[in-house]
C-alpha cells in the first residue's frame, strides 16, 4: 500500500503484514474470511469490459449514415461470430450487394445515424487476483477483494523492476560485499529468490533470466544497464509492469553498493524459506517501494511482533544510512541533531545531523540521511 | 479610503507535498507579506483530510505574527478586531496530482491545439490530445482514454455551422469508451462541450445520458479567432464542483474560502499574465519543480502556458538525462566525471528525490541538469506558444517571399522584457548569481532583459488573490497582489543586456555608458565571449547602449539605444557570448570558458575552478 513519504526503509524480523488483494473493477471474492492460502491460490475475480472495434458501415458500403440501421442483420445487442455477416445492402434487382463481415467474436452495442459508425464489442476479459502470500484471509471487501495477513520477516528495497514473484530464499554470495557473479548462477535456481551482495552486472541478470531465475535480491546495479532489460531509458521511477521473469529488488541503490549488514544477515537466517518479492516501484507522493516478504512458520514466532507502521523521525542514537555523495552508503549512529543552520561545501545552508560513521564523526545534512528502520 | 480595503488576507496553496500559508498586511507602505508559514499537506493516508495541512500551516502563521486567526478549526473571517481574525481567505490546490485533463479536436493542429490551450490556461495537465487525425485508429484512441482516466475531458471540433459528423465521431469514441472518473466511483465523468454549436444536439444525444456534459460556446467558432475564456471558466467550475469535492478535506475547505479553490499552475498563469498587461510588457515565468516544469508566456498580449510533465529535478531527473542526453548536461561541468558514476549518482537523486547537493561537486552537476531541463521546456513552450493555425491570409508578392505565417512562434527573445523562474533549485540556489547564469544559458535572452526569482513561491497564493470576484473584495485584493508581488515576491537580480550577432574573436561588441545614482559615470566596453557583471541596486539607471555594427540590442544593427535599465541583488550583467550562443566543441577550450564565466559572475566558490 501507498504511504506518505518517509524517508527510511524497513527490515524487520518479525511483522504482521497485511496485504490488500483487490479487484481493478466490482467482482466476486472466492475464499472465506479466516481462510489459510498460499501464494497461488486464486481469492478473487472479475471480468473487464471487452475492447472495442469500431466500423464506419455508411463508409464501407457507400450508403448515407441514416441508412445504416436499416441494412444491419440483426438489432443492438444481438452476438456476432468472427466473420459473420453484419450489414448488407439490397443491391440492384438483388445484385452487386455490397457487405460488411465482424472482424472479431463480439455484440453489437450501437449504431450511429449522425457518422454512420458502428460499436462492437468483444467478450470480456477475465482478469483474476491470486493470494501473493503465504498467509490468512483476515478481511473481506464484499465484490472487490480480500485482505491477507501472514507473520513475515519484511524488508523494503529502494528500488526494483518486475512484479510479484515468489519461491524459495537462496542466499549465494558469502558476504555482503561480494559481487552476485554469473558463474554463482547455476540451472537449479530455477524458480528462485536469489540473494547476492553488493552488485549483479547485466551480464548476470540476463544468465538469471535465461535460467528463468524468479527473482534477485542485491545492493546495486547500473541505471545505465536498465535501459538494455526494458527497452526503454527509465526516466521517472514508476515500475512493476514489466513482463520480466526475474524481478529484481535493489536494497540500497545504483552503482556498486554494499548491502547493509542487517538486511544481508536478516536474508541469510531464511536462506531456503518460501518467500515473495515485488520488484514494484513508485517515486512519487505516495510511495511504494519494492519489499520482501518471507511469511514464518508458528514455530520461528518469537511473539514480538511488530505491527508495520511509519517511522517517527531521526533521533540521537538512531541508525542511518547516507544516501547522497560524498559519503553515499556508509552507515552510522546519530550523535546529535543542531537546531541551526548549517552551511554545507556547496555553501547551500541546510539543517545537519553529526554521525557517528567509523568512530569519526561527520556533519551531513538531515535531508541526505535515511533511517534504517529495525525491531 | 483605508476603511474600505482589506486589511488582512490569508492565502494558501495546497501543493502535493506541502501546504504553504501566507498572510498579507496593509501596511503604511501599501500591502506586504507579513509571514509565512508551512506543513506537509494531509490529502493522504493516513490523514486523509487536506483541511488539517492547512490549519498546520496556518497555526504556524498565527505563532509568528501574533495575529488570532483559528477558533477551532474555523478560520475567523473577516476581522474582528486588530488581534483577531482576517479579512480574507483563498486557497489554491494542486494535491492529488492536480487537475488531470484530456482533450479532443477535429483537426489537431487547430481545434486540437486550441482545446490544449484552454486546459493549459485553466491549469490542468493534458494527458493527451484526440483528433480525428491523430493517424490512431478509433480502437487505440478508445483504449488509450480507459488507459488514462481523467478528471475531465474537453470536446471541441468545428467551427460553426461547419460539419457535425467528424467532431460526432469523436463523441461516439468517448462514448463506447465510457471512462470512469480518476477519483470517486459514483459520479458521472464530466465533459464539457466546446465544438460546433450545429452539433450540439447530436453530442448531447451521444453523450447526454453517460457522462456529466456541459455544452459552452465554441472554442473556435471562426478559424481566425480562439475563444478560451468560457472553456477555462467552466474547467474552474467544474474543477471545484466535481475533482475538487472528491478530493479528501475539500469539501470542507471549500467552504471556508471566499472564492473558489484555484488549480495552482491556473493561479500563477493568471497573475503573469495580469503583470504582463498592467506593465504592457512581455513576460516569460518558469516553475521548475521536482517532477514537471511549467513555463507561462504573455507576447503580444497573448498568454500561453506548457507544462513539460516529465522535466523535473528529482522525481523525473533521469528524464532530464535522456531526452537532453548526457553529452548536452555534462557540456555545463568543468570538472572531469566518470560517465557511468555520474548516471548511476543521478539514478539514486530519482529514487530518493529528498536529498540535497552538500558538496560543490553535486550542486555543479544539479544545476547542468537545471539548465537542461529549462531548456528543454523552453523549446516545448516555443513550438506551442504560436499563432492561430489554419488561418487563411491575403499575401502580396512581397509576403510570399517572407516565410512567417500562421502557426509562428510568439516566443520573440528580443521582445522580452521580464523573465521570472521558480522553484527549489532556482529560488534556493545558495548563490543568487547561480540562478541569474542557469536562467540566462538556458533561456538566452536577447538584447536588454530583466531577471528575477520568486523568493519563496507565493505566486500561486498572489494570483488566486486576484481572481477573486466578489465586488467588495476585488479591487482590493487584486492591488494586494500586484503590490506584494513586486515587492516581497520578486528578488530582482538584475538586468542581462545581450548584443545579437555572430561576434569577431577579441572585438569590442557593446558600449555601455551609464551612471548609477551616487556613482561616477561609467564606460564598460563588452568583448566577444566575456560576461561582466557590474554591481547596481534595483533602479532605474539611464543608460546609452551602443552595440557593433554586426550586432545589435534592438530591431536593427548597430543601432545605439538610450533607456532605462535596473540593476538587482546581482546587478547588471552584460553578455557577450553572442546569439545564437553555443559552446566550444572543443573540450579545453569549453572548459576554458565555463571557468572564465563562473570567475567573471562570482557563480561558484574558488575551489570548483581548482583555486583559480
Amino acid at each position: 500500500m501507498a504511504h506518505s513519504y518517509t524517508p527510511g526503509l524497513k527490515v524487520l524480523h518479525e511483522s504482521k503484514v497485511r496485504k490488500e488483494r483487490i479487484l481493478p473493477l466490482k467482482g466476486e471474492v472466492i475464499v472465506k474470511a479466516d481462510a489459510r492460502v498460499t501464494p497461488d491460490d486464486i481469492v478473487a475475480r472479475t471480468h473487464l469490459p471487452g475492447s472495442v472495434q469500431m466500423l464506419n458501415v455508411g463508409n464501407l458500403l457507400n450508403i448515407d449514415p441514416t441508412d445504416v440501421e436499416a441494412v444491419m442483420q440483426k438489432p443492438i445487442g444481438s452476438p456476432f461470430s468472427k466473420g459473420e455477416l453484419i450489414a448488407e445492402t439490397k443491391g440492384i434487382f438483388g445484385l452487386f450487394k455490397s457487405s460488411v463481415m465482424s472482424p472479431v467474436d463480439c455484440t453489437l452495442e450501437s449504431i450511429s445515424s449522425i457518422t454512420g459508425q458502428v460499436v462492437l464489442r468483444a467478450a470480456p476479459i477475465p482478469v483474476e487476483i491470486d493470494a501473493y502470500i503465504n498467509g490468512a484471509v483476515a478481511e473481506i471487501y464484499p465484490e472487490e477483494g480480500v485482505a491477507i495477513e501472514t507473520e513475515a520477516a519484511y524488508i523494503q528495497g529502494i528500488f526494483g523492476i518486475g512484479g510479484e514473484s515468489r519461491g524459495e530464499l537462496v542466499v549465494v554470495t558469502e558476504t555482503r560485499e561480494d559481487e552476485l557473479t554469473a558463474d554463482l548462477i547455476k540451472p537449479e535456481h530455477a524458480g528462485k529468490v536469489l540473494v547476492g551482495g553488493s552488485f549483479i552486472s547485466l551480464a548476470a541478470y540476463k544468465k538469471a533470466l535465461s535460467l528463468k531465475v524468479a527473482g534477485v535480491v542485491v545492493g546495486g546495479f547500473n541505471y545505465y544497464d536498465l535501459e538494455d532489460i526494458l527497452g526503454y531509458t527509465l526516466g521517472v521511477a514508476i515500475t512493476g509492469s514489466e513482463d520480466l521473469i526475474t524481478s529484481l529488488v535493489l536494497t540500497e541503490g545504483f552503482g556498486e553498493i554494499r548491502m547493509g549488514s542487517r538486511t544481508f544477515d536478516l536474508l541469510k537466517q531464511h536462506h531456503g524459506k518460501f518467500t515473495s518479492i515485488n520488484g514494484a516501484t513508485q517515486i512519487r507522493a505516495g510511495v511504494i517501494r519494492p519489499e520482501i516478504v518471507i511469511p514464518l512458520k508458528p514455530e520461528d514466532i518469537k511473539g514480538d511482533i511488530h505491527a508495520i507502521q511509519i517511522n517517527e523521525g531521526i533521533q540521537p542514537g538512531s541508525l542511518v544510512r547516507v544516501i547522497r555523495a560524498p559519503y553515499f552508503g556508509r552507515i552510522g549512529t546519530v550523535v546529535s541533531l543542531p537546531s541551526e543552520l548549517q552551511k554545507m561545501e556547496s555553501e547551500t545552508m541546510v539543517r545537519v545531523a553529526e554521525i557517528n560513521i567509523d568512530d569519526e564523526v561527520m556533519v551531513i545534512p538531515r535531508a541526505n540521511l535515511e533511517m534504517v528502520e529495525t525491531d | 479610503m483605508t476603511g474600505e480595503k482589506l486589511r488582512t488576507i490569508l492565502a494558501t496553496d495546497c501543493g502535493s507535498t506541502t501546504t504553504k500559508a501566507i498572510l498579507i498586511e496593509l501596511t503604511d507602505e501599501g500591502y506586504r507579506l507579513k509571514t509565512r508559514g508551512e506543513a506537509p499537506t494531509t490529502v493522504e493516508a493516513p490523514f486523509e483530510d487536506v483541511t488539517k495541512g492547512v490549519l498546520n500551516a496556518i497555526m504556524e502563521v498565527e505563532e509568528l505574527s501574533g495575529l488570532k486567526i483559528l477558533d477551532g478549526d474555523q478560520i475567523i473571517h473577516p476581522m474582528k478586531d486588530d488581534k483577531t481574525g482576517v479579512d480574507v481567505y483563498v486557497s489554491t490546490s494542486s494535491a492529488g496530482g492536480g487537475l488531470q485533463m484530456m482533450v479532443a479536436g477535429v483537426v489537431k493542429a487547430m481545434t486540437g491545439e486550441s482545446a490544449e490551450r484552454a486546459a493549459l490556461g485553466a491549469g490542468s495537465i493534458v494527458m493527451d490530445v484526440l483528433a480525428s487525425n491523430d493517424g490512431r485508429l478509433p480502437h487505440q484512441k478508445i483504449e488509450r482514454i480507459r488507459q488514462l482516466r481523467p478528471d475531465m475531458i474537453l470536446l471541441s471540433g468545428g467551427i460553426d455551422g461547419g460539419t457535425v459528423s467528424h467532431v460526432v465521431e469523436l463523441a461516439e469514441i468517448l462514448a463506447a469508451a465510457n471512462p470512469k472518473p480518476r477519483l470517486g466511483q459514483n459520479y458521472k465523468l464530466p465533459v464539457i462541450y466546446a465544438g460546433n454549436i450545429k452539433a450540439q444536439d447530436s453530442i448531447a444525444k451521444t453523450l447526454g445520458e453517460i457522462t456529466d456534459l456541459d455544452m459552452i460556446e465554441n472554442i473556435r467558432p471562426v478559424l481566425e479567432y480562439e475563444n478560451l475564456g468560457p472553456a477555462r471558466d467552466k474547467i474552474h467550475d467544474l474543477f471545484m464542483e466535481h475533482v475538487m469535492a472528491q478530493a479528501p478535506g475539500y469539501k470542507k475547505l471549500m467552504t471556508w474560502t471566499d472564492a473558489p479553490i484555484m488549480p495552482t499552475p491556473g493561479a500563477v498563469g493568471s497573475l503573469i499574465e495580469m503583470v504582463a498587461k498592467k506593465e504592457n510588457i512581455s513576460v516569460v515565468g518558469v516553475d521548475i519543480g521536482g517532477a514537471t516544469t511549467d513555463i507561462f508566456s504573455v507576447f503580444q498580449g497573448q498568454f500561453n502556458r506548457t507544462v513539460s510533465a516529465n522535466l523535473g529535478m528529482s522525481y523525473s531527473v533521469c528524464n532530464v538525462l535522456a531526452e537532453a542526453t548526457l553529452e548536452n548536461v555534462l557540456r555545463w561541468v568543468p570538472i572531469d566525471i566518470d560517465e557511468g558514476t555520474l548516471t548511476n549518482r543521478i539514478g539514486n537523486k530519482m529514487i530518493r528525490p529528498t536529498t540535497v547537493p552538500q558538496s560543490l561537486e553535486e550542486l555543479i552537476i544539479e544545476q547542468a541538469i537545471a539548465r537542461e531541463a529549462l531548456r528543454l521546456s523552453f523549446i516545448q513552450h516555443k513550438s506551442f506558444a504560436v499563432s492561430l493555425k489554419g488561418v487563411q491570409q491575403e499575401r502580396t508578392i512581397s509576403d510570399a517571399f517572407d516565410q512567417s505565417g500562421s502557426g509562428e512562434t510568439l516566443v520573440d527573445m528580443m521582445d522580452l522584457d521580464l523573465l521570472v523562474g521558480s522553484g527549489g533549485v532556482l529560488s534556493h540556489a545558495p548563490r543568487r548569481e547561480q540562478a541569474m547564469r542557469m536562467l540566462i544559458d538556458a533561456f538566452v535572452p536577447e538584447g536588454i532583459t530583466q531577471l528575477a526569482v520568486d523568493s519563496i513561491f507565493m505566486m500561486p497564493q498572489l494570483g488566486v488573490m486576484a481572481n477573486i470576484e466578489n465586488e467588495d473584495m476585488a479591487e482590493s485584493a487584486r492591488e494586494a497582489a500586484v503590490e506584494v508581488f513586486e515587492k516581497d515576491c520578486l528578488i530582482r537580480l538584475g538586468t542581462c543586456i545581450a548584443p545579437v550577432g555572430k561576434p569577431k574573436p577579441g572585438s569590442v561588441i557593446l558600449t555601455a555608458e551609464f551612471e548609477i545614482p551616487g556613482e561616477a559615470k561609467k564606460v564598460v566596453e563588452l568583448r566577444t565571449g566575456e560576461i561582466i557583471v557590474i554591481p547596481a541596486p534595483y533602479q532605474a539607471i539611464r543608460a546609452k547602449l551602443t552595440p557593433a555594427k554586426s550586432m545589435a540590442i534592438g530591431k536593427d544593427k548597430g543601432e545605439s539605444h538610450e533607456t532605462d535599465i535596473y540593476g538587482g541583488t546581482v546587478g547588471l550583467i552584460f553578455d557577450g557570448r553572442g546569439r545564437p550562443f553555443e559552446l566550444s566543441t572543443e573540450k579545453s577550450k569549453r572548459i576554458e570558458n565555463l571557468n572564465k564565466w563562473s570567475k567573471s559572475t562570482n557563480e561558484y566558490p574558488d575551489a570548483a575552478r581548482g583555486g583559480a
